[in-house]
């Protein structure tokens, strides 16, 4: 059975009506209240963009470090190669591959922030 | 220590404070971490009253060594005074507190009036007019707190490669497995410069450290907690991380300047110039910097201290430090 009302549904009520307790400024209650509304909105987007960013970021990684795995232990074995120099910045794709991840990850906990244009860096 | 235990140590030193003491007033604690608290509070009648800042570390609450690169209050007192000496614009230091005067590690400075949030100094209206002045004059301070005679100030030499093994010791005991991160370390360790003639470097001169005015700019430096003597070319690169931009990530300078105003200004008044290349490399260091400690703040979250979701929530800035950091790491490839 479908649950009803979906979970997102439910977070997204539940944002909002902390950001509308936040508009009542009272201090360190308000600025908490915003911070709860914030994980909120953090919780909502990685249920939605969490599972593709996952599993573009283990392709890249099974290609990167020719191993199988899940994320967790790729992320780990890969750790491990740079450490110990078996690959660095100039392996091809490693550079693309974290940036790309860094990019989605953002996406999620944080879509407004914005990178400085490449002149300004 | 509670607020009533705090005014009646004020109360007891107020004569010491300002001529002829008087009742402490409007004492309200504005902010800090576990253990280093800010206070403000006025001493006097009504109208003829001083206002004051107390700094305070509760020696009752231990932060489990993290911040124990941090300097002892005593210290910041100290080079209060060495800025100050430099004109450096700085709170002046009113009283360094012994044990006799039951507030603990402590001392109690000028209150300057101002605005210290990063976002509003970057976005508000008000702060047009000192958003045209603030970079130059950061490049102007910064060359004064390097003038400050090393000698002369109780802290400790860090150049770029003490830097780096410090957060990375600091990553390993987290137990972290961060690609990015593990990247930074490497690629920056080895492009670590030499710092032949370490200064006095602020170590946290950074939008959000700044008492701005809208006439004057930047009237006071604040948290010297993190001063050591290393390579000046870190102050310029932490003030120009992307996390200190505040929305503004195409003014590289905290979000209000460029880069070639901070590093003319900062030539005029020491005589010597600082190559970019070494500000950005230092921006890096600073974004794989607070990466770890954005990390830091989620192990004191989940370690059950205050404000466990803020510090919770903190972890989700980690992120865009990373992406800051492959981004520099991607140019020095």
């Amino acid at each position: 059975m479908m649950a009803d009302p979906p979970i997102d549904e439910i977070l997204d009520a539940v944002t909002r009506f902390l950001g509308g307790l936040a508009a009542a400024p009272a201090g360190r209650d308000a600025y908490m209240t915003r911070v709860a509304a914030n994980a909120l909105s953090i919780v909502r987007r990685e249920l939605t963009l969490a599972a593709r960013a996952d599993r573009e970021e283990v392709e890249r990684l099974r290609t990167l470090i020719g191993q199988d795995g899940g994320l967790e232990a790729l992320d780990a074995a890969l750790c491990e190669a740079l450490r110990a120099g078996r690959l660095d910045e100039m392996t091809p794709g490693l550079l693309e591959h974290l940036k790309r991840s860094a990019l989605a990850r953002v996406e999620i906990d944080q879509p407004r922030y914005r990178s400085p244009s490449p002149a300004r860096r | 220590m509670n607020p009533g235990e705090i005014a009646t140590a004020l109360k007891r030193l107020a004569p010491t404070l300002r001529p002829g003491g008087g009742e402490i007033r409007d004492l309200a604690r504005l902010s800090g971490g576990a253990s280093l608290e800010t206070w403000a509070f006025a001493v006097g009648e009504p109208g003829h009253e001083t206002r004051m800042i107390l700094r305070r570390r509760d020696d009752q609450v231990r932060d489990g060594g993290i911040f124990s690169t941090s300097n002892p209050l005593a210290t910041e007192a100290s080079l209060l005074n060495l800025a100050a000496r430099q004109d450096v614009p700085v709170a002046g230091v009113i009283h360094v507190c012994e044990s006799d005067d039951g507030l603990g590690e402590a001392y109690i400075v000028t209150a300057i009036a101002g605005e210290t949030r990063g976002r509003k100094i970057v976005a508000d209206e008000t702060f047009a007019a000192a958003r045209q002045l603030l970079a130059a004059q950061c490049g102007q301070i910064l060359a004064r707190i390097h003038a400050i005679p090393p000698a002369a100030a109780p802290v400790a030499v860090s150049d770029a490669a003490t830097e780096l093994s410090r957060y990375e010791a600091i990553y390993r005991r987290m137990n972290l497995k961060r690609p990015i991160l593990e990247l930074g370390f490497r690629m920056l360790s080895r492009r670590a410069p030499l710092c032949a003639s370490p200064v006095v470097v602020h170590g946290d001169f950074r939008n959000g450290n700044l008492m701005v005015q809208r006439e004057r700019g930047v009237a006071a430096v604040l948290d010297w907690e993190l001063s050591h003597l290393g390579d000046p070319a870190e102050d310029l690169g932490w003030l120009c991380v992307n996390s200190w931009r505040f929305g503004a990530p195409d003014l590289p300078v905290g979000g209000f300047g460029d880069y070639e105003t901070l590093l003319d200004a900062y030539a005029a008044e020491s005589g010597h110039r600082i190559d970019l290349e070494r500000v950005l490399f230092w921006q890096a260091v600073g974004s794989l910097k607070w990466a770890v400690m954005t990390q830091m703040m989620v192990a004191a979250g989940r370690a059950g201290e205050d404000g466990a979701l803020e510090r919770l929530m903190i972890g989700r800035r980690t992120s865009e430090a990373e992406l800051d950091l492959i981004v520099l790491l991607e140019s020095l490839a």
